[in-house]
């Protein structure tokens, strides 16, 4: 393994998070500017402090200009960058390089994205170009997701209605949590029967397995680890940063089975090995995941190797990764409730983490985790079942000796 | 020996009960079905689905010599419809493909040039007859395709009916017509027309008589073909045939499918025609026109992979008249909240011309991993440009996970999505058509199918989609 890790050697001193939602009345522009400016006030630094940055979008802008135009940024470099749904995730992880390859003393990594301007329902921007000839058949983002759910019904021996309450369970959680969040989209808890029977929008899919469609932006400052104390008593130092593209064969395969995300497992187990883990279930504080969809996240606790394969479900229906469970899974309220907003996703994962390490997170979402753990977890994906990229970070609150 | 070698007929799976428009529109009920084409078909991918059957004999696509499709429903204008139909069956290159379109006439102007033709000749009838609602087009109308292919001349193929005669009568009568552009035709006072049809009828069919030397009492099967059902009738009751030779219109059952509809007829009777049978196909519409054939021992092993009848009896229960209306562009429905779909662009739709509209696949000459659509690196071995031709089209598969999409753009929604699993390797996602939400299930065996997936900006985008394979129906087509 040539993959060397950077375990300890940055760390995140700033961070800012806009509340993600319906901006009707803000713009891209705007929602940047906000996001930075809670940045490096957290970080006690001016925006002149910073030497380069990572801003991450998927439609909302292209090149660095979308950055520097509305902040007026004096001659500083600015990488804009894609990777569908992890693309927040990606602009931290380049940023993190950055700072690590001594390159540069301060680093910005930046995600954004205004989906509600364009008046569409779920996203609107290109989420995988075609071939051009228009033979991909392509298909929603929940339908796309929706096909774990037979899948994952049929392998393990649940029926339809059985996996239907499962689901339904992991919308209740994140709604419950999200009720917790003052930056939370949706701020209201939701009863497991309303959830239950919504207007389906694709296969066992109603709209409360949908993540929210809104607008947002995060922001972290990075800085090398040796550095962190002096802009804050509370630095967050990254342990591990995965990312992987998968060969993408899972919809030409039928060795594929829709019950797992392949590149999921081999970032998290590339993850584990960078920051030394080998039990996430005890060792991990907190996850944020990708709960795009709510199979996803069913899926997503047996590819982090938080629950055995085909257990997921039990431990979900037990109450496991609730704000009070053995490993609270999305205390912030998850794509689900707190919005997902594509290029800004992936920061406001870290954001939750870096609250909750800190100890700043409300009284009413801490997790009690936290006080014998200091490791947090971030995953992030993009694209579907079968094809798609997939990052995970390990961040802690403590050097390791 | 001169004469046809192979035919295939498609009778789109769908139904539109006449009681259901009677009961919509407050009119008199009229009795029966019609067929009609998926919200996905026009008369390109009903022609290519006929067309699969007429070539379903082995080795018989590399010898077809040209390929002409008449419609009086052309997909486009000015573009050749048939050339997307010489795509999809992955005819060479040098074979002519083209339209015979705009009159109901050109199928019978396309059977008989096949006929005549030196070189193996498929020609394949498509229409889709639409009328404004309440109208006989479109209560009487019906939509379907039959392929035919003739030849026998030094081409190996055993000929399943001979062409023992044929003739044409022409003649310029405005007694059906319509304006480029208009959804309904209009007609003349129906018995102006109704005695030169009768009298070209007589000539054409005593002229062909001659050139076989046969009586017409040697005539088994009395086939009557045209949108002048009036003519039709009396043609059969007054032409001096056997009674019982007359041959039954199937109109009940899938309604009047203009110029696919003398194709229709005599796929019917080839389904059951016995050798030595004598059968005479006549078709009226601006003169009228006779192609007198013999079946012959080796149409009992070369019948139709899918017989007409059975098509018929496998239809759906009758579609809603609203959605019938939907499909047909007749009744505006609100799109969903999503950016428009996109048209396919030309330089990749060409590029990938033998994927999109043939639905060949790849194989790795060094692993053996079949990759749809096809790949130039081996998603299993990796191996670069080591890669063969794979034709999909005929090879079935089952159903690994599914959707129903109920926010993505279709003309009817919700959109099925299977991920399909094919019988030899493979994997391919895509829609379901011709079924309801009950076929989408994980084990469900597929079939695949050429359809216009969407019509967008004004380019009718092509390619295969899954079916049911619905019990009772045979292997369909062979490469």
């Amino acid at each position: 393994m040539s993959s060397h890790g950077i375990r300890d050697r940055v760390a995140i001193v700033g961070m800012g998070c806009t509340t993600f939602g319906e901006h009707w009345t803000r713009s891209a522009d705007d929602l940047l500017i906000d996001a930075v400016g809670e940045a490096v006030t957290s970080a006690g630094i001016t925006i002149d402090d910073i030497d380069a940055f990572w801003l991450g979008t998927q439609a909302s802008g292209v090149s660095g200009l979308t950055l520097s135009r509305p902040l007026h940024l004096q001659y500083k470099p600015v990488t804009r960058l894609e990777n569908m749904c992890a693309t927040g995730s990606e602009a931290l992880r380049n940023a993190c390089y950055a700072v690590a390859s001594g390159a540069y003393d301060v680093a910005m990594a930046v995600g954004v994205e205004k989906l509600k301007d364009s008046g569409m329902s779920g996203l609107s921007g290109t989420t995988m170009p075609g071939a051009g000839d228009d033979s991909r058949g392509e298909i929603t983002a929940p339908a796309n997701f929706s096909l774990l759910a037979p899948a994952y019904a049929a392998k393990y021996g649940l029926s339809e209605e059985e996996l239907k309450d499962v689901i339904t369970r992991i919308a209740w959680k994140n709604h419950v949590n999200g009720a917790r969040n003052p930056r939370a989209q949706f701020r209201k808890e939701v009863p497991l029967e309303r959830i239950r029977s919504a207007p389906i929008v694709a296969g066992m899919l109603g709209v409360f397995d949908c993540s929210g469609v809104s607008d947002g932006s995060a922001a972290a400052i990075v800085v090398r680890a040796e550095d962190a104390y002096k802009y804050t008593d509370k630095p967050v130092f990254v342990k591990a940063l995965s990312f992987v593209a998968g060969p993408a064969d899972g919809l030409l395969d039928p060795a594929y089975d829709f019950t797992t995300f392949p590149e999921v497992v081999a970032s998290a187990q590339e993850a584990y090995r960078q920051a030394g883990i080998t039990d996430p279930r005890a060792e991990i504080a907190l996850a944020e995941v990708h709960d795009c969809f709510t199979p996803t996240e069913l899926v997503l606790m047996e590819d982090l190797g938080f629950s055995e394969r085909g257990q997921a479900w039990k431990d979900v229906t037990s109450g496991a990764f609730d704000l009070d469970g053995s490993l609270p899974v999305n205390p912030d309220g998850g794509l689900k409730a707190f919005g997902h907003p594509i290029g800004a996703s992936g920061l406001r994962m870290m954001f939750e983490a870096w609250l909750q390490l800190r100890g700043e997170a409300p009284p009413e979402r801490t997790v009690r985790t936290s006080a014998e753990r200091s490791l947090a977890l971030t995953h992030n994906l993009g694209g579907g079942p079968g094809e798609c990229v997939s990052f995970v970070s390990v961040v802690g609150s403590q050097l390791t000796d | 020996m001169a004469g046809l070698i192979a035919y295939g007929a498609y009778v789109p799976y769908h139904r539109l009960a006449r009681t259901d428009v009677a009961a919509v529109l407050g009119t008199k009920a009229g009795k029966g079905t019609r067929a009609v084409a998926g919200y996905d078909e026009d008369t390109t991918s009903m022609a290519v689905e006929a067309a699969r059957g007429a070539l379903a004999l082995d080795g018989l696509r590399p010898r077809i010599g040209q390929l002409f499709l008449a419609t009086a429903a052309p997909a486009y204008l000015d573009k050749t419809n048939a050339t997307a139909v010489h795509a999809a069956l992955g005819l060479d290159e040098h074979v002519l493909a083209a339209d015979m379109a705009g009159s109901v006439r050109s199928g019978l102007g396309a059977l008989v040039t096949a006929a005549r033709s030196p070189v193996p000749t498929l020609t394949v009838l498509s229409d889709l007859r639409t009328g404004l609602p309440g109208g006989s087009d479109e209560i009487a109308g019906g939509d379907g395709a039959a392929a035919f292919v003739f030849g026998g001349h030094r081409n190996g193929a055993p000929v399943i009916a001979e062409l023992l005669g044929h003739d044409t009568v022409s003649d310029e009568i405005l007694e059906r017509w319509r304006l480029p552009g208009s959804p309904t035709s209009r007609v003349w006072e129906e018995r102006f027309a109704e005695e030169i049809y009768v009298s070209l009828t007589g000539k054409a069919l005593g002229a062909a008589l001659d050139q076989a030397g046969l009586d017409i009492g040697a005539i088994d099967h009395f086939v009557v073909s045209g949108l002048h059902a009036r003519a039709c009738a009396t043609v059969r009751r007054t032409s001096g045939v056997r009674p019982e030779a007359v041959t039954p219109d199937l109109t009940g059952a899938i309604g009047n499918a203009g110029t696919a509809q003398p194709g229709l007829l005599l796929a019917d009777v080839l389904d059951r025609a016995r050798p030595g049978e004598t059968i005479a196909l006549v078709v009226l519409g601006d003169g009228a026109g006779v192609l007198l054939l013999r079946a012959t021992e080796a149409l009992t092993t070369h019948r139709g992979a899918r017989p007409v009848a059975a098509q018929i009896a496998a239809g759906s229960a009758p579609v809603p008249y609203a959605t019938y209306l939907s499909w047909r562009g007749l009744l505006d429905r609100e799109p969903p909240r999503r950016p428009d779909p996109e048209p396919p662009y030309a330089p990749p739709a060409h590029r990938r011309g033998g994927w999109k509209y043939g639905f060949v696949a790849s194989r790795c000459e060094k692993c053996g991993t079949r990759h749809l659509p096809p790949d130039r690196v081996c998603a299993s071995c990796r191996s670069v440009d080591a890669m063969t031709d794979e034709p999909m089209e005929h090879v079935r598969g089952t159903v690994a996970t599914f959707t129903v999409d109920r926010l993505a753009h279709t003309p009817s929604p919700p959109m099925l999505v299977v991920v399909v699993d094919y019988d030899g390797g493979g994997r391919f996602r895509c829609q379901l058509t011709d079924a309801t939400e009950a076929d989408a299930v994980i084990g469900a065996r597929v079939e695949m199918t050429f359809r216009r997936t969407v019509t967008a900006s004004g380019v009718h985008n092509y390619f295969w989609k899954a079916r049911p394979v619905r019990t009772g129906e045979t292997e369909g087509t062979d490469g």
